[in-house]
Parts: C-alpha cells; sequence; structure tokens
C-alpha cells in the first residue's frame, strides 16, 4: 500500500536500484537520464496525438458541428491516420530555397518545443531536472521557437513566407515582455525560479493572489504559440500558411507536432505557475495523485485557450502589437510595482498576499476602464463601433 | 533531497550542477535525434518524384515575379529595437526578484526608479508613434 502511495517515485527507485549492481554510479545516471529523456521527448508528439482531436472535437461543437467521427470510435484514430499520412507524403523541397537551413528549421523547431519539458514538475521529485535558473530556462528554450521560424520564413524564398516570419518575429518579441514580467511577478512572491519550489510555495494557487499576472500570462502564452486570435503568423485567410507554406510530409509534420507541443507546454507551465500545479486534496498523503491533478489542470487551460480559438476573430497586426505595448507591458509593469511593494510590508505571508490581490483586481479595473474610454473614442472619431 | 528526479535517486550525496546541465545537455541530444530519425524513416518509404512545376515558388498557381530577400518594413526593426530595451531590463528583474528579500527597502526604491526610467522610454516611443502602424 505504502508502494502504491507514492508509485512514480518508488517504481524509479527500485529500478534504481535494480540497475545499480554491477555499474559505477555515473553509469546509472546516465541510463536514467536517456530514460528520462527518450519519455519526456515523447510529450510533443503525444500531445499532438491526443490534442488533435480534441482540439477538432472542441472547435466542432463550439461551430455546432461534430468533428471527426469516421476513424474509430468517436474519431479517436483521426490523428493516427494523419500520422501516417504525413510519414509516407512526398516531401517537397522547392528549387529557390536555401536548402540547408529549409531542412534545418522543422527539427530546430521540434527542439525548441521538446526541451521545455525538461523543467516541468509533474508531481513532487518528478520532474526531469529542478534546474535552479527553471524559469529562466522555460524562456530561453521558448526564443529557439522564433528563431526556427524565422529560419523556416526565410529559407522557404516565398513572399508569403518571409511576409510570416517578419510577423513572426514581431508578434514573439513583442508578447515575449508581458510573459517575462508575469512570470517575474511569480519568482519575485516565491523567490525562487525553480518550478518544484514555484509549486511547493502556493498554499494557494497563484492565480487567486496574482490574477492579472495569470491572465496576462495566459493571453502572452496564446501570442507565444501563434494560436488564433493571434494567429497572424499563419493567417490562412491572407498569407496563405505562412512561414510553413512550402513544407510538406513530415516536414509539416514537426511544425504541427511543436505546435501542439508548445500549446500543451504553455499550458503545463500557466498550471505549474499559477494553478497550483501537482498541488491538490490528498496529495501528501498519497503523492501518486500529484500528476492526476497535474493532467487535469493542463486540459482545463488547454480547453480554454480552444474555446477562445473558436471564439474570437484574428487581430490586424496593429491592433495586436498596440495592444501588447500599450496594454499588457504597462499594466504588468505596474504590477510588478505593486506586488514588489506589498512584499515589503511587514507583516504576516496571508496579509501580503491579499494586498497583491486587492492591486491585481485593481489594476484590471483600470485597464479595462482605459480600454473602454479608447474605444469610445476611437468610434466618436470614425463612426464604428468597437474595434 | 527535493531536487532528486524521478528516475534517479542516489543514496547520499546531492546533485552537482554539472549532472544537473548533463541532463540538460543529453536531453538536447535526444531532442535533436527523435526528429532526425522521424526524416529518415520518412524518405525510406516515401515516394520521390519532383518535377518543374512541383518544385516551383507556391504562390496560389501565379509565376513568381522578383526577388523575395528584399528590403523589408522599417516598423518591425522598430518593435525589434523597444524589445530590446526591454528584455534587457527582464535580464535584470530574474536576480533582483530572487534577492527581493534579503536586500531590504533600497531594492524596491532602486527598481521603482529603474522602471519608470524605462516607463518613460515606453512613453517615448509611444508619443513619438513608434507603436502605431504607418
Amino acid at each position: 500500500m505504502d508502494y502504491i502511495r507514492n508509485f512514480f517515485v518508488n517504481l524509479a527507485q527500485s529500478w534504481t536500484t535494480w540497475i545499480s549492481t554491477g555499474l559505477p554510479p555515473w553509469a546509472v545516471d546516465v541510463v536514467n537520464y536517456l530514460i528520462v529523456g527518450v519519455i519526456l521527448v515523447m510529450m510533443p508528439v503525444i500531445a499532438t496525438l491526443t490534442l488533435t482531436w480534441m482540439e477538432r472535437k472542441v472547435i466542432g461543437r463550439i461551430q455546432n458541428r461534430i468533428g471527426p467521427n469516421r476513424v474509430g470510435p468517436w474519431g479517436i484514430f483521426q490523428a493516427i491516420a494523419d500520422a501516417v499520412k504525413m510519414l509516407i507524403k512526398e516531401d517537397i523541397v522547392p528549387d529557390n530555397a536555401d536548402k540547408p537551413v529549409f531542412n534545418l528549421a522543422p527539427i530546430l523547431i521540434f527542439v525548441g518545443a521538446a526541451l521545455l519539458w525538461a523543467v516541468i514538475p509533474f508531481g513532487r521529485n518528478m520532474v526531469g531536472q529542478d534546474l535552479s535558473i527553471g524559469a529562466l530556462y522555460v524562456i530561453a528554450i521558448g526564443s529557439i521557437t522564433t528563431v526556427a521560424v524565422l529560419m523556416a520564413g526565410w529559407a522557404s524564398n516565398n513572399k508569403y513566407a518571409l511576409l510570416g516570419a517578419f510577423r513572426v518575429v514581431a508578434q514573439l518579441l513583442s508578447y515575449e515582455i508581458p510573459m517575462v514580467l508575469s512570470m517575474a511577478t511569480v519568482v519575485l512572491v516565491v523567490g525562487t525560479m525553480k518550478m518544484g519550489g514555484i509549486v511547493e510555495a502556493q498554499i494557494v494557487p497563484f492565480v487567486l493572489v496574482l490574477p492579472l499576472a495569470f491572465i496576462v500570462y495566459l493571453l502572452a502564452a496564446t501570442a507565444e504559440t501563434g494560436r488564433a486570435p493571434f494567429d497572424l503568423l499563419e493567417a490562412d485567410s491572407e498569407i496563405v500558411a505562412g512561414y510553413f507554406i512550402e513544407y510538406s510530409g513530415l516536414k509539416f509534420g514537426w511544425f504541427y507536432i511543436a505546435e501542439y507541443g508548445n500549446l500543451l507546454a504553455v499550458s503545463a507551465i500557466a498550471t505549474t505557475l499559477f494553478l497550483g500545479g501537482w498541488r491538490g486534496p490528498f496529495v501528501s498523503a498519497v503523492p501518486a495523485l500529484g500528476p492526476f491533478y497535474f493532467v487535469i489542470k493542463t486540459v482545463v487551460v488547454i480547453f480554454i485557450l480552444m474555446w477562445i480559438r473558436g471564439t474570437w476573430p484574428r487581430f490586424r497586426i496593429d491592433q495586436m502589437l498596440g495592444f501588447a505595448w500599450k496594454v499588457l507591458v504597462p499594466a504588468s509593469l505596474a504590477n510588478l510595482l505593486w506586488v514588489a511593494t506589498a512584499q515589503m510590508i511587514p507583516a504576516p505571508t496571508p496579509v501580503k498576499w491579499f494586498l497583491m490581490l486587492i492591486g491585481n483586481v485593481a489594476i484590471i479595473f483600470v485597464a479595462l476602464t482605459l480600454l473602454g474610454q479608447a474605444a469610445k473614442r476611437h468610434a466618436a472619431k470614425h463612426g464604428l463601433a468597437g474595434a | 533531497m527535493r531536487e532528486l528526479i524521478v528516475a534517479r535517486v542516489r543514496p547520499k550525496g546531492g546533485q552537482t550542477v554539472l549532472s544537473q546541465y548533463a541532463f540538460v545537455g543529453i536531453f538536447a541530444i535526444i531532442a535533436f535525434a527523435l526528429p532526425i530519425i522521424g526524416l529518415a524513416m520518412s524518405w525510406l518509404i516515401r515516394p520521390k518524384k519532383p518535377n518543374r512545376a512541383k518544385n516551383a515558388t507556391y504562390e496560389c498557381g501565379m509565376e513568381t515575379i522578383g526577388d523575395t530577400w528584399v528590403q523589408f518594413k522599417a516598423q518591425y526593426y522598430l518593435f525589434a529595437l523597444i524589445f530590446v530595451v526591454f528584455d534587457v531590463e527582464a535580464i535584470f528583474i530574474f536576480p533582483w526578484a530572487i534577492a527581493y528579500n534579503k536586500l531590504g527597502l533600497y531594492a524596491l526604491v532602486e527598481m521603482v526608479l529603474f522602471v519608470v526610467i524605462l516607463f518613460g522610454g515606453l512613453l517615448y516611443a509611444w508619443k513619438k508613434k513608434a507603436l502605431e502602424w504607418h
């Protein structure tokens, strides 16, 4: 019974004890790192196989359709059929493309999506490696995606692809700032960048302490993964598919896998930073429950992102960049200063956190009021509603 | 012993920083290997029948006119410049946030000044209409 309670960690312990006989410690490390590495590197692939089906079903329901329903019960094997198709499809490399860069881009974008999983904690002591710079590592690895996308757009030697790549640079750069600032707010409250430490510190999930930081993170993450309503980098109706227009077969497949891998990763990071990660009822008595709570919370975040995608129309690029620089950045800077001030007050932690909550709600209120006034001014000037 | 990972629990001694990053290194190698293996597999089984029309640049059926790699809109460059300023700030904020509880009131005053100066820069860019789309 005790074994079951902390099943995953105990399993790992038994395995390590079993393998340690006759092997030097460094070899045990290498073998274990390889196993954990192979499991974690499959995460984007698993994400694609499950989330594409979920997304089609959810978007289908939102748009009053039923989604895939032919391949297997409820169409659950649709993603596998797609994977087989991608694997056996002819690979076309345009004559004008810059071939080494063109071929490297899909590999690099997958690496960017996979490496994020090294620091995401699935449960207590269940993390690839709880680096002391966890949050900063996530941001650093996240920028690999920007480089890979720019490489793909540039190397394709296609005007649509290049336009897509320019938009990517502007968008990913602009939304990285509010994302970094909201993560810095969490780091400020906790005092560590370790993902495990951030989860341990969340006696109350930080979404109830720093709601503004959570909203800013979620919006920035939507933009960073290039999903609707911020999907200007793909914008099927304007620039066809953006940066991966010239890719086909499995090279296109890696872009697709990286996209869903990133979606799962940003949702997992949102869960870790703001929703208490693997924490939940009875988790200290039965640590094996941790991963289940983690997965449930992550799926809820993903569902919200899909809901947003199904509901909102796409923004124009100037509106989108303006929103990042004129709304999200000032709001998260103000939030950071307020949280720092509240942290400095000599009071017990619950009081401090309550003050942070009040400040967050106040900033949200002020931001919404200013946005409403700006919309009214715009409508009076141009005779249009909203925009 | 909190930082010990699931698949590696050693009876005594903690992990060195080098060992932590050894995992990231091995993981990176695996992450590079997987797409390469996948592409190699696909290369073995997929058809290879290129022709000129298929390999032409895709532009909705039109012939491509002119070079793709031309001078681009300077607007993107302005955003990149503002980004650099704020990203450097972010690099500064993280160590500040970690050490904040030990630094006392001085840290708060210093960061307020820093952010106010930066925000002044953002306002300047805003007033100069660098954030608008021309």
